[in-house]
């Protein structure tokens, strides 16, 4: 079962420190070196500003002496700052004036990837990219291939149902995992624990149904990989009882309490015309009044037929960005309660020669299926020419898959817009004039997720 | 507008704009109610030059493509603006604030400049990284395995 | 002053055992393999289940490891969870370089030990052309159970004192490649209502 042998030390590329950690042109500037505009932007102005508000940012953005300011550096090995994201700092005592995001740390490649793998594999690479919520991403890839295929119409309804399960059960887990890791950035470090507690139950489903606990690959195009296990019904049915209590408990322990309020109150606040300027979507933009849910109005899926609320916010600030997550978190259990209902009997995928491999059963029987199962898994099936872009409403806002096809049966471009990265943009803002500990609630509150940041 | 070709891709209306024409274009269509910026992103098209373009078009080895969204009227608008290698393309930051870092992604990705834009640099590469990733010309950069003929 | 000669040029492991110094460097052994700290090094989706092992379902608070250091000053084992990009790479040296001896490093999931399924230019490929690494867990993302699994596999090597001797010689790590260990039981196991 092991085995083991030494490698001499001179067989090692050992990288030289030091110098090779630093990003020249990409890192925060003294203010001497870029542009107004540049400065500007890092001290997180976003729209056109009025004679006074522009007065009251060169308070904070205006002429500092070099011995009055410090530029620090906030990761990328950091507890706090929810993956490698590193963040530039240029503080006057505590007070953050300037913020710039260094991102690129967990650049993987995976757009340039899935110009190699086909149609039928590039779930597998898609589903990395924002790994909290998997299910997510796959089905914005299956269902951006499916318009270019021209079958998106033909998904049989109860494969859109179990989509729709499984991407509300995502949401849940996702946004569990953000109640968490807020808490723990927070300082409520028993939250941590009890995040977890409640999301192992549904990374239990996960992997009853899918076989895996994260990165499942089951959404492909043309339907799922599987159809739903006996006993299904019992096992949603049970997360369902056992989590309002939970969430209960988590009011107790930090809706109401004054520290809690105190930290994430007025902290990291945007306003509706910055946010929709900076293309922020999900939470923060619902946390600024502004009521926009792909799943209500621009509706994929078998959402019109589900009866569910969008959570809104009033003031912009962190505070209500959690609030929006643990609300959410009900409403996906209502939307699961009715799919519950609803859940009809059919196929789980389509019935197309061409996309879907026939069952596993059949390819001892019948020399056709034999071939287009082989067909399909070694070279995959051809897409026709021609390019869309698809989005839904992932946990952290609006995901959407751009894929360019010239005929083949690997994408041409795949590209995915990514909520995180988008989001990441408004650190600047929202950290402008903050302390440094309401940076580290600021991060949290967007909840970013590096894998997609940086694809 | 001058310089605009309207087509239709799968049911989403898509505009071929040409460079000189672009930000002009954007401007436009934000008075027109597309306010957000959801996405800005490119293509090479390299290794596959015959692609079907509406008549009027005339391609380019790069295309730049923008996915605007308006929230008031729920309808989004995709832009495919043609950009030969070397030549930059207007930078749609005073408009779509929301677009510096994804031109900044272009920029990494692609090599293509954006002018305005206030601090083009690379995004996801190292600062000292050669060439540009996602280029047709650019190697995938894989490693030999003991498996032939793995896809990736 | 010949016995604190050999101390010092090999350590307790070089003095012919008699009952006392044999057992002072048990103790050693025993007590670094039972509170080992992890440095917090997660970097993508193994990041994940680290943080499910140190969850109350998996917990390696049972072996010692619950506390994750930021600092590398303060900790012993990096598990290296994630894929490492071509820009994180030399941050890695860096923290690691930063840790104090002994230190060892778990390479968790596919990514870290091999590149994983990402064979391009952006990610390295394999952790080990930069740290030398003691253990290899497979697995995309690996179950709690088979990072707990190398774990202990790495409490086990520390206890046993091996790895100490041939890090002395060659500065390489043990190059162990444990078996991944399915995900387990599949029935909810419920927690009692309060």
């Amino acid at each position: 079962m092991t085995t083991i042998d030494a490698r001499p030390a001179s067989d090692m590329n050992i990288v030289s420190t030091g110098a090779a950690t630093s990003e020249g042109g990409q890192e925060l500037k003294p203010r001497g070196e870029i542009s107004q505009k540049a400065l500007m932007r890092e001290a997180g102005a976003v729209l056109r500003l009025s004679e006074s508000a522009a007065a009251a940012l060169s308070e904070v953005a205006g002429d500092i002496g070099e011995d009055q300011s410090m530029i620090i550096n906030m990761g990328p090995q950091h507890p706090s700052t929810h993956g490698v994201l590193r963040l530039m700092l240029e503080l006057q005592g505590e007070t953050v004036l300037r913020c710039k995001p260094v991102i690129g740390y967990l650049h993987t490649g995976m757009e340039r990837t899935g110009e190699s793998l086909t149609y039928l594999q590039g779930g597998t690479n898609v589903t990395r990219m924002d790994y909290l919520s998997p299910l997510n991403n796959e089905l914005v890839f299956s269902m951006a291939t499916e318009k270019l295929l021209g079958i998106d119409d033909d998904i049989p309804e109860r494969a859109q149902w179990m989509r729709m399960l499984l991407s509300e059960l995502n949401r849940m887990s996702s946004h569990l995992l953000f109640l968490a890791t807020n808490g723990m950035d927070l300082g409520a470090v028993s939250m941590m624990l009890y995040g977890w507690r409640e999301r192992e139950e549904v990374l239990r489903f996960f992997q009853k149904v899918t076989g895996l606990r994260m990165n499942h690959n089951f959404i492909r195009p043309g339907g799922l990989a599987a159809d739903l296990p006996a006993g299904w019904r019992d096992d949603v049915l049970h997360l369902l009882e056992m989590l309002p209590d939970r969430l209960a408990e988590y009011e107790i322990l930090m809706t109401g309490q004054p520290i809690w309020r105190e930290r994430l109150q007025g902290v990291g606040v945007i306003t509706q015309s910055e946010a929709i300027a900076l293309a922020a979507t999900g939470p923060i933009l619902r946390s600024t009044g502004l009521a926009w849910d792909l799943r209500r109005d621009m509706p994929y899926l078998k959402y019109p037929e589900a009866e569910f609320d969008v959570v809104v916010g009033a003031h912009g600030d962190a505070y209500d960005r959690y609030a929006i997550r643990l609300q959410e978190i009900r409403e996906s259990m209502r939307i699961v309660r009715q799919i519950l209902d609803k859940m009809p009997s059919g196929d789980y995928r389509i019935q197309n020669k061409k996309v879907t491999p026939p069952p596993r059963g059949r390819i001892n029987e019948s020399m056709e299926a034999l071939i287009h199962h082989f067909k399909i898994f070694t070279e995959g099936f051809k897409v026709p020419e021609g390019e869309v872009y698809v989005a839904i409403e992932s946990p952290r806002g609006e995901i959407g898959c751009y894929i360019a096809s010239d005929g083949s049966s690997v994408p041409y471009r795949m590209h995915v817009r990514a909520p995180s990265f988008v989001n990441v943009q408004c650190l600047p803002h929202m950290m402008r004039g903050g302390l440094i500990a309401d940076a580290v609630v600021v991060i949290s509150s967007i909840d970013p997720v590096l894998g997609e940041v940086d694809r | 507008m001058s310089g605009v070709v309207a087509d239709e891709s799968h049911g989403q209306r898509v505009l071929f704009v040409e460079r000189s024409e672009y930000l002009a274009a954007v401007t436009a269509l934000y008075e027109a109610g597309f306010t957000m910026c959801v996405d800005l992103t490119a293509v090479d098209y390299l290794a596959h030059e015959s692609r079907v373009v509406p008549d009027g078009v005339v391609t380019q080895r790069f295309e730049v493509v923008v996915n605007l969204l308006s929230i008031a009227n729920r309808e989004r608008v995709r832009l495919r603006v043609q950009v030969g290698d070397g030549e930059s393309v207007a930078s749609l930051f005073d408009v779509h604030p929301s677009t510096e870092a994804m031109e900044r992604e272009v920029f990494d990705m692609f090599g293509v400049r954006f002018d305005g834009h206030p601090d083009l640099t690379r995004i996801l590469m190292p600062e000292d990284w050669d060439g540009h990733p996602l280029r047709k010309d650019y190697a995938q950069g894989r490693i030999p395995v003991q498996f032939k003929g793995a896809a990736s | 002053m010949n016995a604190v000669r050999e101390v010092l040029d090999n350590g307790l492991g070089g003095i012919k055992h008699n009952f006392l110094t044999g057992r002072v460097e048990d103790l050693v052994k025993w007590s670094r393999s039972r509170s080992s700290w992890g440095a917090t090094f997660g970097l993508a989706c193994c990041a994940i289940e680290m943080m499910g092992t140190g969850a109350p379902h998996y917990d390696i608070a049972r072996f010692g490891m619950e506390v994750f250091r930021a600092s590398p000053r303060q900790a012993d084992i990096m598990i290296v969870a994630g894929r490492v990009s071509q820009k994180m790479a030399p941050v890695l040296r860096q923290v690691y370089d930063q840790m104090m001896e002994p230190k060892w490093v778990i390479s968790m999931g596919v990514c870290a030990s091999s590149g994983g399924m990402f064979n391009n230019y952006a990610i390295v490929q394999g952790v080990d052309q930069i740290v030398p690494v003691d253990v290899y867990a497979p697995g995309c993302p690996p179950t709690p159970e088979t990072l707990i699994h190398a774990i202990e596999t790495l409490h086990q090597l520390i206890e046993d004192g091996e790895i100490m001797h041939r890090r002395a010689e060659s500065g390489a790590g043990a190059n162990v490649h444990i078996q991944e260990v399915p995900a387990g039981v599949i029935t909810p196991v419920t927690l009692d209502r309060r």
